[in-house]
């Protein structure tokens, strides 16, 4: 008779814990996984992924009909919008500051401000914010945006390769988390969390955004990513050991698979259906490689990974 | 887990004879290791040699095969946790579950639908791999009907789903050499499905309902009984414990070499789910984390489109993205005047631009710089997709030979090389493009003469 002996692996690294909120705001832990994730035969996970819904400063000019159908009005205004996130369980706001991008509006500092003291005013929830993505803007915008939320703990990004002592030293001084974004490169990630903690961050002060694509253009680069991370980071690597954020669900609407409702194949089935299945499966695939926070776009994808992350967890 | 040359070296002659071609017997073990070369180009091996070399290289998980035609099903021989670690091997099959009690015209409609499912990724077709058919009316004679039905209308492999073995027997005898595979064993019927498969010479499918070391047990007795052709199904359906059940079989086989656990893995999504959404979420976690063969229930074209794009994604090669042939490519017939556009060549990236030009009627150039197989951004950012680099495509390619203007348009997101651009091709008019794929149609209406 066979005797089945289960083989578990014996981690000796540990992923850090972050905690997002406080001064007054509500507080989310993530990170400290001790094993990959949902293993719960070999070690206990102490905080689940959280999902973190993605709100813009701005209507969204590029997004389908049916996802601002699914929010409505509330993409009008960015405190309502954050209210309307949270009745659509939201733990996390992710706040983009887009109107600030220069071919974008190019707005500047005092308004990023007041984006941000609006959205902290309308919900209690821990916030993400994140410039347009253009070094020098950010620079420009963030240290207004950081200031308006001190003591509050919010993360804020992206630091990349060309920014990072700015916005790093910013987060430094107000007590906020770095969030340190690299292209789909396991290499510059590590190396930016090197950089990043020589200027002083803390270790329970920076999260990674490693980078993915969506189901179809390349989520196997951010699988891997996450996967190659947390295992490294298990295995004891300090420098790769930090929470990872995917902006998983805002790729998976980039693309025509979700945006297109005529012109293509009868194959692709049915438009609305395609959208929320894709942008459920990209956001599930990369929690099930190690995801953390993961920002997501449609109400209805955003309920059922809620559900399938509290069921992966036995709940 | 391979033997290294100097294990395989005890198992050999030690004589250098040098027949094998290779000047001693442990040169020829190294290659054997690399299997490089077969075992038999040595002649005086012994029979023990032989067996003990065959045990050894055995794969952990077994190769499967289901269905006899060009479509048939092959899965297994997988031999990593991770897709970075080297290719997951046999791609999942994904099958639709059809039921015996279903009236004629649903069955016929969903046959048709599931047979004739193709769709196109990345230039190449992809379809659905197989029908799996459900006694679920537990009648023999129906069973057998449906079966035969299903099989005149379809080339695609079958998976039979039956408990009994008289519906079983009754079924196998209406498809000929098809080699279906069976399912299931369970501990009530064991003996009978082993007839059934040592018989017909099918795959069976067992299935566990308490945990592996059942599994364990009916795989054992059925390998024993000369039934090699196994497939997995531990019994779980929800995501938890599924996850945490076909990570441990994958360990097992691969780290333990526990031979019971050493065979594909079936699964069952729908069975775990209220939804299509809830079936589509633990559809994908099986695709990526160990299913071998994934049975839907709800068959819907957009989630077929998903997974099978899933499996493309996750079964590529981690350590080469598909690429093109860097070059000048032709979408549509262009004429010298038609837009000439700039990009990667990532697969995904050409096919996203050349998909949009060719559906909003616009025949185009197509200029494919070699970025190693990275998109637009993420080429850029690693310094593989430059002014220098555009420019030396454009010269290297002859374009002004096919192309009549001195229009050359950028993909928006590296807008920012226009002015190193316009330094490096002074004669050329550097244009900027949409950021995403899906514009471009709008924007050659607005920025190009026709």
């Amino acid at each position: 008779m066979p005797d089945v002996e289960i083989p578990i692996e014996k981690w000796t690294g540990k992923v850090k814990e972050v905690k997002l909120g406080g001064g007054g705001r509500k507080e989310v832990v993530v990170g400290g996984e001790v094993t990959l994730p949902f293993l719960a035969f070999e070690g206990s996970n102490p905080n689940l992924p959280r999902i973190a819904i993605e709100i813009h400063d701005k209507e969204p000019a590029a997004w389908p009909a049916s996802l601002l159908a699914a929010w409505g009005d509330a993409v009008k205004d960015p405190g309502t919008w954050a209210k309307k996130a949270v009745e659509f369980g939201a733990e996390i706001i992710c706040l983009k500051l887009l109107s600030a991008h220069p071919e974008g509006g190019d707005t500047g500092a005092a308004e990023a401000k007041a984006v941000v003291d609006k959205v902290l005013s309308a919900v209690d929830l821990p916030l993400i914010v994140l410039g347009p993505g253009v070094a020098e803007k950010d620079n420009d915008i963030l240290p207004a945006a950081s200031d308006a939320a001190k003591g509050q703990r919010i993360a804020l990004g992206n630091c990349e390769e060309k920014n990072y002592r700015t916005i790093g030293a910013v987060c430094l001084s107000d007590g906020h988390i770095a969030i340190a974004k690299t292209p789909l490169d396991i290499n510059l990630c590590k190396q930016l969390n090197i950089m990043l903690s020589d200027l002083g961050v803390p270790a329970d002060s920076i999260l990674m955004d490693p980078d993915t694509g969506a189901l179809g253009y390349g989520i196997e680069y951010g699988y891997s990513i996450n996967e190659r991370l947390r295992l490294a980071a298990l295995g004891g690597d300090a420098m790769t050991s930090f929470p990872i954020i995917n902006h998983a669900g805002g790729e998976v609407w980039r693309q025509k698979e979700a945006k297109a409702s005529e012109g293509v194949p009868d194959a692709w089935g049915n438009p609305e259906e395609r959208g929320v299945l894709f942008e459920e499966i990209t956001t599930s695939t990369v929690i099930n490689a190690g995801c953390d926070i993961v920002v997501m776009c449609h109400p209805k994808a955003i309920e059922r990974v809620k559900a399938t992350i509290d069921k992966l967890a036995g709940k | 887990m391979a033997l290294t040359g100097i294990q395989i070296y005890k198992f050999l002659p030690k004589t250098n004879c040098k027949e094998c071609d290779f000047p001693t017997c442990l040169a020829f073990a190294m290659k054997l290791a690399a299997s490089a070369v077969e075992l038999s180009a040595c002649p005086y091996v012994t029979d023990e040699g032989k067996q003990a070399l065959a045990a050894a290289s055995k794969p952990p998980i077994r190769l499967v095969t289901i269905g006899a035609g060009e479509k048939k099903i092959e899965v297994g021989n997988e031999t990593v946790m991770f897709r970075h670690e080297k290719t997951f091997v046999h791609p999942t099959a994904l099958v639709v579950r059809v039921k015996d009690t279903a009236s004629a015209d649903d069955l016929a409609k969903t046959v048709e639908e599931v047979s004739g499912y193709s769709v196109d990724r990345v230039g190449m077709t992809f379809g659905l791999d197989g029908i799996a058919i459900q006694n679920e009316s537990g009648d023999a004679a129906a069973f057998a009907k449906c079966v035969e039905t299903v099989s005149s209308k379809t080339d695609l492999p079958l998976i039979l789903m039956s408990t009994d073995p008289a519906s079983m027997s009754a079924a196998l005898g209406k498809v000929g050499d098809a080699k279906p595979a069976i399912y299931a064993a369970t501990k009530d019927n064991i003996d009978e499905m082993i007839e059934l498969a040592k018989k017909s010479g099918c795959p069976l499918a067992v299935r566990s309902s308490d945990g592996l070391n059942e599994l364990a047990e009916l795989t054992e007795k059925a390998a024993q009984a000369g039934v090699g052709d196994l497939i997995l199904d531990p019994g779980v359906r929800d995501l938890a414990e599924t996850l945490v059940t076909l990570t441990q079989i994958r360990r097992l086989a691969l780290a333990k070499r526990f031979e019971p656990v050493g065979y594909p893995v079936i699964t069952f999504p729908g069975e775990g789910a209220s939804s299509l959404d809830e079936e589509a979420v633990l559809a994908a976690q099986h695709v990526a984390k160990y299913g071998s063969i994934v049975v839907i229930d709800r068959f819907s074209p957009a989630l077929v489109l998903a997974l099978i794009t899933l499996r493309l994604n996750l079964y590529t090669d981690p350590q080469k993205p598909i690429q093109m042939k860097p070059g000048l490519y032709q979408v549509g017939e262009p004429k010298p005047e038609s837009p000439l556009c700039v990009t990667t060549n990532f697969s995904l990236t050409y096919f996203s631009i050349a998909g949009e030009l060719e559906s909003a009627g616009w025949p185009s150039w197509l200029l494919v710089c070699d970025t190693e197989g990275l998109s637009v951004l993420t080429a850029w950012s690693a310094g593989k997709f430059d002014a220098d680099k555009i420019a030396k495509t454009v010269k290297g390619e002859n374009v002004a030979e096919k192309v009549s203007h001195k229009n050359v348009i950028l993909p928006g997101g590296v807008a920012v090389l226009r002015g190193e651009l316009e330094e490096e091709l002074p004669d050329w008019k550097i244009m900027v493009g949409p950021r995403e794929a899906m514009a471009v149609g709008g924007y050659l209406k607005e920025n190009w003469q026709k």
